[in-house]
């Protein structure tokens, strides 16, 4: 899976969770939560189907490595190489 | 027989439109199936029954609005013909005790026709709670008058020994049948309605209280490692164990205040959802305490998505016996919150945060949440709220007995 | 403790004449025959020999034109009372009065004041058939600009032209020819009436009877009747037509929550089509039945006394009215 398709995923990820929004806008080191407005609730949700839709296993303690696009994308692109 | 009747899903709902019926005459009935989907204020309600037995006959039309305490359908539970009211643990206190023959209260509802009233009757009626389908008009054409309601309202009265069914308040929305009413002004006008009442009606009283949220958080931190991405908690969860819990305790909070404090047998913990659109849901996490950490966190991933879509079940609308509200991350430190009435007390959690915390005579840095709690007065004092907080803490500061 | 006097609808009606034009020196009467015959209907009979003829002025059979006059008069500082002897003449003068007395004030940026008084005989009741019994009250009060009351008792008669020459606009005045004979007391002391409010005539707690002219006294005497059945009636003398005073009726609607409106007009497009969509704009909700009328029968009125009597409604009509609403 190459970056573009990464991003594309979770761009229509966040839609789903946000669906009034435009993920597609953010800045690469904007805050993701803050900016779209998600709750924890919402936050967990998604990083379980990026995990169903990406097939990696993201554990608890690299939740922070999701904050924003530029460090979610790095981190996803080395986890499915891996 | 059994009267099924339209539920009342909340301190604001004063009618619903009978969408769907979902089971037909003759249909075998289970306690907990879902007869029927409502139209409310809410959204898409599923209806449950409380009895067995065998639905009789359906007495409302699919796209019918109709009055909470309308009698909807006729269960046959095979104990006779004497018409009974539903065993249901969600009757509504409106329900007139108009003993009018079945037949006529059948082909009253089954009429195509509406119903025939004068405004002043109907103005009465409604701010009285009274089912115009049970009454019978002596007014011009058949219609039904004041002096029919008035009537009713009095036989009421006579007939009902416990105290009278408090009087509707007037802030709920006029009658105004608006179908271009959008989901969401609608629930903006339910909380209003609730609200309003809340804060006029209840003296609050409110405490606060800085936990440690340290252990618990390591306990989850360490626990979550174990499950798969699916299974992990959040800390919300555990939050919401520990305030059963605490509940369990101090029951005076696990109550209703109807003409006196009722204290209620299940602990089932109402959960402020908030939605995109605006305005919140309150679905309720049933008997919170005799479930697990996991069980609840489990309950919140069918719950949230379930209360964002509408679609929720008329027991978890109505039930809960307590409110927690939550800020989450990145909001306020703190949210002293407005009791849900009838309820007696809402308790808050802020944002959990980094901060100084002294204990036994060190300063250290620890993750904490600004509890607090809003209580009525009039059901508990500072006290009986302040035993509840320190048990909450006690609790969250043992996160492996949760 | 006042005394009553006993007197005729007429003698009130002359009263208040007498006292205005000795009230004020600017008053004067005009109208056909009202000086030396006494007025058709002898109302003014004594007044040109007590007042002369400066002051009560016989005037030529032209309604128009004398209607006219009275308008200048009254915008060149005098208080004319112009006498049209019937309503039916009165289509003659609407010209004067429609375009001019009801718009002047208003033309002329709000320099120029009208205040004539209009006194017409009119209504149903002493066989004088289709030409001169009408009920023109709906066609009066349609238009703005123009004050319009219905004299519909003795009180009234002896009090609502004083309280009409207080007004600096156009009023038009209603009597009603049929009542010129009856008799009734009245206080001694009655006199200026507040021309801006109806009147309640008898107080009830079940139904508002709302009605004007001649319609008052019959209401009155229906909720005697009403009365030995156990029903209150509340009875309410419009008397002001234009502006209505609707604050008055609305009030008893609500407390009665029931409401028949009477009068001798014909049915459509008249007062109580009025009445009733004010009551069902601004008192629905505290309505326990339907409003009814009783009016004119739409036809034209009848010369044969039976036929008279039944184009427009009747004391038993109205109680049995009544009782139909309350226990149907």
């Amino acid at each position: 899976m190459n970056e573009e398709e990464i991003k594309k995923t979770v761009f229509q990820l966040l839609k789903n969770i946000a669906p009034e929004t435009d993920p597609s806008l953010l800045m690469p080191e904007e805050n993701i939560r803050e900016a779209l407005n998600i709750d924890s609730f919402d936050a967990l949700q998604f990083i379980v189907s990026l995990c169903e839709k990406l097939k990696v296993d993201i554990p608890e303690e690299d939740y922070g490595k999701t904050s924003n696009l530029k460090s979610l994308i790095g981190y996803l692109i080395q986890k499915t190489k891996g | 027989m059994i009267k099924f009747l339209m539920p009342n899903l909340g301190a604001d709902m004063e009618d619903g439109v009978l969408v769907e019926w979902r089971k037909q005459p003759g249909d075998f009935l289970q306690k907990g199936d879902i007869i029927a989907d409502i139209d409310t204020q809410k959204g898409l309600i599923e209806i449950e029954v409380f009895d067995e037995g065998v639905l009789e006959k359906i007495l409302v039309k699919e796209g019918q609005k109709v009055p909470v305490g309308s009698v909807l359908a006729l269960i046959n539970d095979g104990k006779g013909e004497e018409i009974r009211e539903s065993s249901g643990d969600n009757p509504t206190p409106e329900v007139p005790k108009i003993l009018e023959p079945q037949e006529q209260a059948k082909t009253k509802s089954t009429e195509e026709h509406r119903i025939k009233i004068s405004p002043l009757a109907r103005k009465i009626a409604e701010s009285n709670g009274i089912d115009l389908t049970l009454l019978k008009g002596t007014g011009p054409e058949g219609s039904i008058v004041k002096e029919d309601v008035e009537k009713a309202i009095s036989e009421r009265i006579a007939n009902k020994p416990v105290p009278q069914p408090e009087e509707k308040t007037k802030e709920a929305p006029e009658e105004s049948v608006n179908v271009s009413r959008t989901t969401s002004d609608s629930i903006r006008m339910a909380v209003a309605a609730a609200m309003s009442k809340s804060n006029r009606e209840i003296p609050h009283y409110f405490l606060e209280k800085r936990m440690d949220m340290s252990k618990a958080l390591e306990w989850m931190k360490e626990s979550n490692k174990t499950r798969p991405v699916q299974k992990r908690i959040l800390p919300v969860a555990m939050l919401i164990k520990a305030v059963a819990k605490a509940l369990d305790e101090v029951p005076d909070l696990n109550a209703t205040w109807e003409n006196g404090l009722q204290r209620k047998n299940e602990i089932n913990i109402g959960f402020v959802v908030s939605l995109r659109s605006g305005g919140i849901m309150v679905p309720a996490i049933l008997q919170a305490d005799s479930k697990t950490v996991e069980e609840i966190m489990e309950t919140l991933n069918d719950l949230i998505p379930r209360a964002r879509a509408f679609k929720l079940r008329s027991s978890e609308l109505s039930q809960s016996t307590f409110t927690i509200t939550s800020i989450g991350e990145g909001g306020a430190d703190k949210v002293f919150g407005l009791i849900y009435p009838p309820q007696v007390g809402i308790v808050g959690f802020g944002e959990i945060s980094e901060q100084p915390f002294a204990e036994e005579g060190m300063l250290g840095i620890r993750p904490v949440v600004d509890v607090t709690l809003s209580a009525d007065h009039r059901a508990t004092d500072g006290l009986i709220g302040s035993r509840f907080l320190a048990a909450l803490n006690k609790h969250l500061q043992n996160p492996e007995s949760l | 403790m006042t005394k009553n006097v006993s007197l005729t609808y007429r003698e009130a009606l002359k009263m208040a004449i007498r006292e205005a034009l000795h009230k004020d020196e600017r008053v004067f009467l005009m109208g056909e025959d009202v000086g030396r015959y006494g007025g058709a209907f002898a109302v003014s009979k004594g007044l040109l020999q007590e007042f002369g003829p400066d002051r009560i002025m016989d005037v030529p059979l032209s309604e128009s034109g004398f209607t006219g006059a009275g308008i200048g008069a009254a915008l060149a500082g005098m208080r004319p009372i112009v006498e049209v002897m019937t309503v039916n003449f009165s289509l003659l003068a609407m010209d004067q009065l429609f375009n001019n007395a009801a718009t002047l004030l208003h033309m002329s940026g709000g320099q120029l004041n009208v205040p004539v008084i209009i006194r017409m005989g009119s209504g149903i009741g002493r066989q004088l058939a289709a030409q001169h019994s009408h009920s023109w009250e709906p066609f009066f009060a349609h238009v703005p600009g123009l004050i319009v009351l219905s004299v519909g008792t003795h009180e009234d008669a002896r009090g609502m032209l004083l309280g009409a020459l207080e007004s600096l606009d156009p009023v038009i005045l209603f009597e009603y020819t049929s009542m010129l004979n009856l008799e009734k007391e009245i206080p001694e002391d009655s006199g200026v009436v507040d021309i801006s409010k109806s009147k309640v005539r008898r107080e009830g707690t079940d139904i508002s009877l709302i009605t004007y002219g001649t319609g008052v006294y019959k209401c009155l005497e229906a909720a005697e009747a009403l009365e030995k059945e156990g029903i209150k009636a509340e009875v309410i003398d419009l008397r002001v037509l234009r502006p209505l005073d609707e604050a008055t009726f609305l009030a008893s609607v609500r407390k009665t929550h029931r409401a028949l409106v009477v009068e001798d007009a014909w049915k459509s497009v008249s007062i109580s089509s009025e009445i009733v969509s004010r009551i069902m704009e601004k008192a629905f909700f505290d309505l326990d039945a339907p409003v009814e009328r009783l009016c004119g029968v739409e036809v034209p009125i009848p010369y044969p006394k039976h036929l008279e009597d039944a184009s427009v409604p009747q004391v038993s009509d109205i109680v049995e009215k009544v009782k139909k609403m309350i226990k149907p």
